[in-house]
């Protein structure tokens, strides 16, 4: 996937500068800055939510998306859920929903399930829609440290079962770094990267702690100079 | 999963609802006690035997067929017209700054005002007492339907945008649910109106529906008739309103039963 932003606009206000990288087959990238920083709108754009920009992205393919709200289907089951949004067929989504734990609750709704649980099933969602290019939207804000760490868990045992690119949005930098190989700092107004991180340890013996503090101080640094 | 009601609290509803019905026949059958002359209000057991006559000779039904065709030909007009205009203002903002004058005007437009128009101009048939109707409620489904679109979740907007859901299966499966609650309510009130505009369109230009049976009572002085024939039409709609409106509203929204 290429992504070459050259500028993003609201209005009168430049929200993104420019913005120029590539993402590898099976490549994870953690995209993390301040608040309000403009990483929403960026990744509403690698998704094709957001048109209205100058530059263009090319080999995103089919993209799943994981919501910061869940956006599931009040008035549908689980099944549903999976089936009528993505168009794939009752066995692709039971798996979906088993990859995420929840594949004896099929028949359950959305309104039964904790805040938690709603964000498993936007992920088997994600997954049942056999992405190219997986997208999550901050999917483990707002949860108790438990369940966060439960769901971090769940994405890395999904993220190594498969190829696709994927790209989290987060502003937590141990979460960034125990889950992605490479972690882009977004800041500055208009937002541009500022620091493009790659961790070289494989996810399943780094110590995401260690790596988190080498990030921070390159950060520190990179903003000192 | 259960019932949003419990069956004791049903049960003490209906019996309320049995206690305020016999209440107002008390109350009817107290004034026309106190009036003490049948021509101006008969007892309730005289309207009743009225309403019996009517039924066995078949003259009710014939009228009750007749305005009940023409209650539903407005009815499917103005729900088409007004739910159409009204999700397409809620959605587009653009129109609705040009179709909002439009929408404040034909609500403040007395329904007389529209159904003499329509005779004049499309002339003294069906086609002109069903438009008048619909023309009176159209404006009013309008607005409910535009809050309703208005009211859309904009994430599932979203949501069914970047998974690239076809255009025809985000409305059935994302949109519409989320109409049901105001398509009922404007459904509602769209029937409690559009039949009392259909008497008066019948009571000025018809020569049969159960307005026209009023008008001619009324001539007749027949107070007695015309309670029968109006209570034949409430009967009507009561049954339209608990067998088909509210089951049809308490399937839409059922999946809120689910909610833990």
């Amino acid at each position: 996937m290429k992504v070459e932003i050259h500028s993003k606009f609201f209005g009168n206000n430049q929200v993104l500068g420019r913005i120029s990288l590539a993402i590898g087959k099976g490549e994870v990238i953690a995209l993390t800055g301040p608040s309000g920083i403009g990483k929403s709108t960026l990744v509403r754009i690698f998704s094709g939510l957001d048109t209205q920009y100058a530059g263009q992205i090319a080999g995103a393919g089919k993209v799943g998306f994981v919501f910061q709200e869940p956006t599931l289907l009040p008035w549908r089951n689980l099944m549903d859920n999976i089936m009528l949004v993505t168009g794939c067929d009752a066995q692709a989504a039971k798996t979906a929903l088993d990859q995420v734990e929840l594949g004896e609750r099929s028949a359950g709704y959305p309104n039964q399930m904790s805040l938690g649980q709603q964000r498993r099933v936007g992920l088997a969602r994600a997954l049942a829609a056999n992405p190219q290019t997986l997208v999550l939207d901050e999917a483990f804000a707002s949860l108790d440290e438990a369940t966060a760490a439960r769901m971090r868990e769940l994405t890395q045992r999904v993220l190594d079962a498969n190829a696709f690119s994927t790209i989290l949005v987060t502003h937590n930098l141990e979460e960034a770094c125990e889950l992605a190989d490479r972690v882009l700092v977004l800041d500055g107004a208009p937002a541009t990267i500022v620091l493009d991180h790659h961790i070289k340890v494989n996810r399943s013996v780094r110590n995401c702690q260690t790596e988190s503090e080498r990030l921070r101080s390159r950060l520190n640094n990179s903003t000192s100079a | 999963m259960g019932s949003s009601t419990p069956p004791a609290a049903k049960s003490s509803r209906l019996i309320i609802s049995a206690a305020s019905v016999a209440l107002l026949g008390v109350i009817w059958a107290a004034a026309a006690w106190i009036t003490a002359d049948r021509t101006l209000l008969p007892y309730p057991a005289e309207v009743a035997s009225i309403f019996w006559a009517e039924l066995r000779s078949g003259e009710i039904w014939f009228h009750l067929s007749a305005t009940l065709l023409r209650v539903i030909g407005a009815f499917v007009l103005a729900m088409s017209i007004g739910c159409a205009l009204g999700i397409f203002a809620g959605r587009k903002p653009a129109f609705n700054a040009w179709a909002d004058p439009w929408i404040i005007i034909f609500l403040n437009l007395p329904a007389l005002v529209t159904i003499v128009l329509c005779y004049l101009w499309i002339g003294l048939n069906e086609v002109a007492a069903i438009v008048a109707v619909a023309a009176n409620k159209i404006p009013m489904i309008t607005v409910m339907m535009r809050e309703g679109a208005r009211a859309l979740n904009p994430a599932l907007d979203d949501m069914a945008q970047a998974f690239q859901m076809p255009r025809l299966k985000t409305w059935r499966h994302v949109i519409a649910p989320q109409l049901a609650p105001h398509f009922a309510a404007s459904a509602r009130s769209g029937l409690a109106l559009i039949w009392k505009i259909v008497l008066v369109v019948e009571f000025l230009g018809r020569s049969n529906g159960i307005g026209f049976q009023i008008h001619l009572f009324f001539q007749l002085f027949e107070v007695g008739h015309i309670l029968a024939y109006a209570f034949s039409f409430i009967l009507v709609m009561l049954l339209i309103e608990y067998l088909i409106v509210q089951p049809w509203e308490k399937s839409a929204s059922k999946w809120r039963l689910n909610e833990s």
